[in-house]
């Protein structure tokens, strides 16, 4: 026995509000953080993500003010992402009672910021979100490229590397999103998830694609992820955390039930 | 009315700490505080810390802190979690070997980068990262109510390996090590009981009714 496997619901929020709907039926306020990060609690989730989706940053200030309502009665770990650039940023999230802050495009930008961050703020609460997609196929061996802007502007680096490379500069962490997938239902990319978590020694969270149970279970067999994440199945019950975790643990996985 | 001091002296956010405690005991009164008066007159003491120990204790100097906390340690009711036991031992490896402050016999060290599960042969991942067992090995107060092998969420590089007659846990991840340190007034998480869910709290809360004799 030993460390668990862990789930990880993604939100989605907007302006303080969480969107791309949550469909559980009996909860009153569809769009609160903190009502669906209680039944998320509730239900045995080891971690939550918000996604912080809003597109004007003089709107930043309201994300850490539901941090703050979160935190203040959620006693699990939470991870912020979503448009952090600056040391303030996460500053500010994380006296806001977030555990860790995921760093995306701005670690594209500027590499030396994931290293400041991790120094500053202790590679403990430093995650680094990786969209890769795989390049067009005559290679020998599969490789991907990281992308931004959700996917449509390739940056020409290897999936691979960077993720060795922000490891080093002191990412604690790595969310690891297929492009190819999101959105998909088809299930976690487990080569890309596998050829990640091999190169580094950092935990990796296995993100997009989940459709089906049996796709968490992939990701952390195949895939050899640590933790795995997953937004629609769960949002609109068409599973509790709970069924996936004793899913899981019928294949041999340790879960915290 | 009853206090506890949570010791802010900068190595970390301590809001959730704070408020964790504040759901356990409502009437209780929670102090943030680096005053040594403070500390010194609370009824009970919190010593949380994250981030690197050469930092950390750095700023327990910055913060003449020193003398308070060894003060505190010595006759009252004290919590460390994560970072806080890591600087009660005598000394860390981190930062290429740092001096702590020697209130409990031992000392911390970083786990092997090379170790692999002897069955799958997969490679450690550091750090050590998400909700692991936490097998009590002392009978205490603190674990009232808390079953046998519960859950606890960690996150930490180096590990506790104290003298052995003051470990009050195991875990393992890799190797076996001490998860949890207990003597006399003193008991000392290396796990965050502010992010353990139900576990967390209800220790949390035995810490608040606790009466060391």
């Amino acid at each position: 026995m030993g460390l668990a496997k862990r789930i990880i619901p993604c939100l989605d929020v907007d302006n303080g509000r969480v969107v791309k709907g949550v469909n559980f039926v009996d909860i009153r306020d569809a769009g609160d953080p903190v009502e669906i990060a209680h039944r998320y609690d509730e239900q045995g989730a080891d971690e939550l993500t918000f996604l912080d989706i809003t597109a004007s940053s003089d709107d930043r200030e309201t994300m850490v003010h539901v941090v703050e309502r979160v935190a203040d009665q959620v006693f699990i770990p939470l991870t912020v992402g979503g448009g952090i650039r600056t040391e303030n940023d996460i500053r500010r999230l994380l006296n806001a009672g977030a555990d860790k802050v995921s760093i995306n495009t701005a670690a594209i930008f500027n590499p030396e910021f994931v290293r400041q961050a991790a120094e500053r703020f202790g590679s403990q609460c430093i995650v680094v979100a990786i969209d890769a997609k795989a390049a067009p196929a005559p290679a020998a061996t599969p490789r991907w490229e990281i992308f931004t802007h959700g996917g449509r502007k390739p940056t020409g680096i290897d999936a691979v590397d960077w993720a060795r490379r922000m490891a080093a500069y002191g990412a604690g962490e790595i969310l690891l999103t297929s492009m190819d997938r999101d959105g998909t239902k088809l299930g976690f990319d487990l080569a890309l998830t596998r050829a990640i978590s091999e190169a580094v020694n950092v935990p990796i969270i296995a993100s997009g694609g989940v459709g089906t149970l049996d796709h968490l279970v992939a990701g952390i067999l195949e895939g050899k992820a640590d933790a795995v994440l997953a937004a629609s199945i769960f949002h609109f019950a068409e599973y509790t955390i709970e069924q996936a975790k004793r899913h899981m643990q019928s294949y041999g996985i340790e879960v915290r039930l | 009315m009853a206090s506890i001091a949570i010791i802010d002296y900068g190595m970390g956010n301590l809001r959730s700490v704070a408020k964790a405690l504040e759901q356990v005991a409502p009437a209780v009164r929670i102090l943030v505080t680096h005053r040594p008066e403070d500390i010194l007159q609370a009824d009970r003491v919190v010593f949380p810390g994250q981030g690197a120990i050469r930092d950390c204790m750095q700023a327990l100097q910055h913060w003449r802190l020193v003398e308070v906390v060894r003060q505190a340690a010595a006759n009252k009711p004290f919590l460390g979690i994560c970072l806080g036991p890591q600087a009660l031992l005598e000394f860390s490896e981190e930062n290429g070997g740092t001096p702590c402050l020697g209130v409990l016999p031992g000392r911390v060290v970083r786990f092997d980068a090379a170790l692999r599960d002897p069955v799958t042969d997969e490679r450690i991942k550091i750090p050590h990262m998400g909700w692991n067992q936490v097998h009590q090995t002392l009978a205490h107060p603190l674990w009232s109510g808390i079953p046998q092998d519960s859950r606890f969420y960690f996150v930490h590089s180096y590990y506790l390996q104290p003298a052995a007659a003051i470990a009050a846990a195991e875990t393992r991840y890799f190797i076996t090590f001490a998860s949890a340190i207990a003597q006399n007034n003193i008991f000392a998480v290396q796990f965050h009981p502010e992010k353990s869910a139900h576990a967390g709290l209800r220790l949390l809360a035995n810490f608040v009714g606790w009466n060391p004799t």
